[in-house]
């Protein structure tokens, strides 16, 4: 499998086999994982479950350029994003970042930047079902905003 | 000239529809823009000026000033938030 992976995909992931295979390298000093998870407080305060969408196409090319950026400032042996769609119930992960580095230092930004670009740029969008059956799409955040913006 | 339009998240639900072919003549993506709004109702709300939404042409995020051609795929959106 490739070093640097894309995965967009309804199903769940393995954390710690992903984990696994980015240490396999004997270059890889450093490794660090961001996992996002559906939680109760949004948007509303009793989300019972989220329904992703995306755009797709645009959403893979969309994660390679964030991944090719990060590549550019940061000396990365390895990085894997999945992103789930469609329905995840309370609880349930919604993205794994991975990131593998000699030095803890570059895997450790390099995971945060590429969260932080996702966040913005790539082509999702939450939409909040409550324990009730009432929905609503998720606003975008200007905090999410600002924390992009300090890559810059 | 044929366009490929597609519509995501919100936008999808007021416009009551995920996509559609349309003949136009929009030299650009403001002029599609205004060709929309022209349609009343929740395209005049959701695409007026002030409003916040992305444009995406053939997958890449672009502004009002960008040209169209014909085959395009214009996306209309609101701002992202996945992660």
């Amino acid at each position: 499998m490739d070093a640097f992976t894309i995965r967009v995909d309804a199903a769940a992931f393995d954390a710690g086999q992903e984990i696994a295979r980015l240490s396999a390298d004997p270059g890889v000093g450093a490794v660090v994982s961001f996992v996002g998870v559906v939680r109760r407080h949004g948007d509303g305060d009793n989300v019972a479950a989220l329904e992703l969408e995306h755009y797709p196409g645009m959403t893979e090319k969309s994660l390679a350029a964030i991944v090719a950026e990060a590549r550019a400032r940061w000396p990365l042996s390895a990085a894997l994003i999945h992103h789930r769609v469609g329905r995840l119930a309370l609880g349930e992960p919604i993205v794994l970042v991975v990131t593998a580095s000699a030095h803890r230092a570059a895997a450790f930004a390099a995971c945060e930047f590429l969260m932080d670009f996702l966040k913005t740029q790539a082509p999702f969008w939450k939409k909040e079902i409550d324990a009730d059956g009432h929905s609503r799409w998720v606003e975008a955040k200007s905090s999410d905003e600002g924390a992009a913006g300090r890559w810059q | 000239m044929k366009l490929k339009l597609l519509y995501f998240a919100r936008l999808k639900d007021a416009f009551g529809r995920d996509h559609e072919t349309l003949e136009s003549d929009a030299a650009s993506v403001g002029a599609l823009l205004a060709e929309l709004r022209a349609r009343g109702g929740a395209w005049a709300d959701e695409l007026a000026e002030g409003r916040v939404f992305r444009v995406a042409l053939n997958q890449e995020l672009a502004t009002a000033d960008a040209g169209l051609a014909t085959g395009d795929e214009v996306a209309i959106f609101p701002p992202v938030t996945g992660g």
